[in-house]
């Protein structure tokens, strides 16, 4: 294994894969906090140039976090198929990229190469892309999943419709579905952050998303975003739920912050399928992002973009329906600026589709950070020419209870229209059926009139 | 130059012409000039084209802040609902780089510690400056704070400058009240300027109390810029992570009214000094 170069004239020796890996990044201010950026333009290329040609089995045998210390770090070497990752473990990092981005690679290629990844491969790989080497590789795979609708289908843009409300007004947050179905938004699911996380509260909420998805006999999934054990009480209790959601890291430390386990995830699983309400076999739904380690001192010195991998790695056992990162949330500490939020959006959703799970991203920034809503017009762009399975959105990108933009329902219709992309088809039909769409799935006339659904 | 001084210039601006147009004595010309002035209205109004029910999208308006019923330019918005979107991001965006008035936290009667985060940029940007209190403070809490208490409460700017002012007054004297009808003993509260949350865990070692509360500062949104959490842990350690710290959120006239969520807080904190826990441990207390 070399770890070193000559560039410039100069010798850069770097002391292990971890730190090839963090200097290999681009620019984040959450690797400069952490003390593991490169510290110049020329050592962060010496750096790609050593990763390019390290091998698959070089990062096999040195994971981000040892195997014996980590629960992360074996649920993603467990999974790894044995026969495929023989057969490409003498591949580089370069012989990857360029096997991904090789037109006779179609997508079931990449699906069968991937279950012989590792997530620092794919971290890796991610490391060698311009931005639109993330697109167009993200492109090529097709990741479906099946709750009661599939999502992720050729042709198809769905969309999380998120109606936060902060004081979980009952009637505040059917006016926001309500105006959210009146432009084509819920397809992916129809998700709930509540304010009040009580075991008594979440049962609520689910029988409220539950009677609005009945009554109009909406063909979609409904989610509550509560911590997994309050979902988990609640579904024991009797509440209807589609998906268990929950927030995850990307090392065990990391999990042992957000209260979960592997284990955890596996019996919540477990009980979704059992006492949910969804047709499955995908009944899980969770969220990452950048930073989220290191905001928790979890990070073991390894740059983001790696434990970001290793979420995916460790979604991937639990076959989820949705998982997005939320990109922008975490603040500019992580992400300085919207060149950084835009590079983390594309890389997010790149290494979620190379690890096999069906990826979406909130396309999102905090009002403390440098970036602007025309930053996530260009992001949201960008996603849907990547191929993204869905996009989150709030009522004119604004959610008035976490406080942070993302984009809108109107901003997910316009790239549909920009693009000729439909919602899941039952849903589509179904949005026909009540003319808030044409039958090529643009806006009718009567559409963004949330009063129609109560005549 | 933020939304507020903006304002302020053109006013001032205008004040100056129309003195001058009452000095010369032309009315006419005095009208004109304030014909010239663009008024900016800030209202929620519907503009969806031709509803089927105006009334039902007008009184689904009045029961969220969300920005619904706005209607659309094709797939896009309406320029006044861009414009209110741009004019609140703008506010938004100045509300965070301020720091808080100090005369706020003279009435409160807060005394005023620091983290090590010398300035702003420095907060924003390392998490452990904001995570440590600096040597003058801790020698402060060391000399003067009350030891051995139930309950410790810290104040802290977080990421609004409004948040302290508009809305801890309010929540602190109802979260105050609610503990001593229960007979529960408070040291000595404390505002901590430029502090992340994590700064409560040096706190209560310092001060040995069992139940540490922050009251914080969310950052601002579009909304609002008056938000406050509060994250509250019993006894912690270098052992103690995220997940045992309960949270509450979206404290503010517009969301759990500051009056309300101090007496839920109290009611809270009383309870974890019985289960002795805080979090995931605590919420899971009752099956």
């Amino acid at each position: 294994m070399i770890l070193s170069t000559t560039l410039f004239g100069r010798t850069y020796q770097f002391n292990s894969v971890n730190e090839v890996m963090a200097k290999a990044n681009e620019e984040k201010s959450g690797d400069i906090m952490a003390g593991i950026a490169a510290e110049s333009a020329e050592e962060r290329v010496a750096a790609k140039v050593v990763l390019a040609n390290l091998t698959l089995e070089d990062l096999y045998n040195n994971p981000a976090i040892p195997y014996e210390t980590d629960e992360v770090t074996r649920i993603i070497q467990d999974n790894v198929n044995e026969k495929i990752y023989q057969s490409i473990k003498n591949w580089t990092v370069e012989e990857l990229r360029e096997k991904i981005l090789d037109s006779d690679t179609s997508s079931n290629d990449i699906r069968r190469i991937s279950r012989g990844l590792t997530s620092e491969m794919v971290a890796a790989v991610a490391k060698l892309m311009s931005n639109l080497d993330l697109i167009y590789g993200a492109r090529k795979i097709t990741v479906t999943a099946h709750c009661n609708t599939t999502i992720g289908l050729e042709g198809t843009l769905s969309t999380r419709l998120q109606p936060n409300h902060p004081t979980d007004n009952e009637d505040g947050i059917v006016a926001s579905i309500l105006e959210g179905l009146a432009y084509g938004a819920g397809d992916a699911v129809i998700g709930l952050n509540p304010v009040d996380d009580t075991v008594e509260s979440v049962v609520r909420m689910f029988k409220k998303l539950e009677e609005i998805k009945n009554k109009f006999k909406i063909p979609t999934q409904t989610s509550v975003l509560a911590h997994v054990t309050t979902q988990m009480e609640a579904i024991r209790q009797g509440a209807p739920a589609d998906l268990i959601f929950q927030s995850i890291a990307g090392s065990e430390k990391g999990n042992t912050a957000f209260g979960i386990s592997g284990d955890l995830i596996a019996e919540a699983k477990d009980l979704a399928l059992r006492q949910g309400t969804a047709a499955g076999p995908n009944v899980m739904y969770f969220e990452t992002g950048q930073g989220a380690e290191l905001s928790s001192n979890a990070h073991h010195g390894v740059d983001q973009l790696t434990l970001e991998a290793r979420c995916y790695g460790f979604a991937k056992k639990y076959d989820p329906f949705l998982v997005n990162t939320v990109v922008g949330f975490i603040g500019p500490e992580y992400l300085y600026d919207a060149k950084q939020v835009i590079r983390a959006g594309l890389e997010d959703h790149f290494m979620g589709k190379l690890s096999g799970i069906s990826m979406g991203v909130d396309v999102c920034y905090t009002n403390h950070m440098k970036a602007d809503q025309d930053d996530m017009e260009n992001l949201g762009v960008l996603l849907t020419q990547a191929g993204v399975n869905f996009l989150i959105t709030a009522p004119h990108a604004d959610d008035v209870m976490l406080n942070y933009q993302s984009l809108g329902y109107h901003e997910a219709q316009s790239l549909r229209e920009l693009t000729g992309l439909s919602p899941i088809k039952e849903f589509d039909e179904w949005l026909q059926k009540m003319e808030v769409l044409d039958n090529k799935s643009r806006l009718t006339k009567k559409a963004g009139d949330a009063s129609l659904f109560l005549v | 130059m933020d939304v507020e001084n903006i304002v302020k210039e053109v006013l001032k601006e205008l004040e100056g012409r129309l003195g001058q147009e009452n000095k010369t004595g032309n009315p006419e010309k005095e009208k004109s000039n304030i014909e010239k002035h663009v008024e900016y209205i800030k209202e929620k109004k519907v503009s969806v084209d031709n509803p089927i029910n105006v009334e039902t999208i007008r009184s689904a308006q009045e029961i969220t802040p969300a920005r619904i019923g706005i209607g659309r330019t094709g797939t896009r918005m309406k320029t006044a609902n861009y414009l209110d979107f741009l004019i609140d991001h703008a506010a938004a965006q100045d509300a965070v780089f301020k720091d808080v008035d100090e005369s706020v936290l003279k009435e409160l009667n807060l005394p005023v510690l620091n983290s090590t985060a010398k300035d702003q940029e420095e907060y924003l940007m390392n998490l452990d400056a904001g995570r440590k209190l600096d040597e003058a403070s801790v020698e402060w809490l060391k000399q003067n704070a009350e030891k051995g208490k139930q309950v410790q409460i810290i104040v802290s700017d977080g990421l609004s400058s409004t948040g302290t002012p508009e809305t801890v007054p309010d929540l602190m004297s109802a979260l105050i009240q609610g503990l001593k009808l229960k007979n529960i003993t408070i040291g000595t509260p404390v505002f901590i300027k430029r502090s992340r949350v994590w700064i409560q865990d040096e706190v209560a070692k310092l001060v040995d109390c069992d139940v540490v509360i922050s009251l914080i500062g969310e950052r601002p949104g579009l909304a609002t810029s008056k938000s406050i959490s509060a994250y509250i842990i019993y006894r912690p350690n270098e052992k103690s992570v995220e997940a045992d710290r309960t949270v509450f959120s979206n404290i503010h006239e517009g969301g759990v009214p500051p009056a309300e969520a101090g007496a839920h807080l109290a009611d809270t904190i009383s309870e974890m000094l019985k289960f002795k826990s805080s979090g995931v441990k605590f919420a899971q207390r009752l099956e």
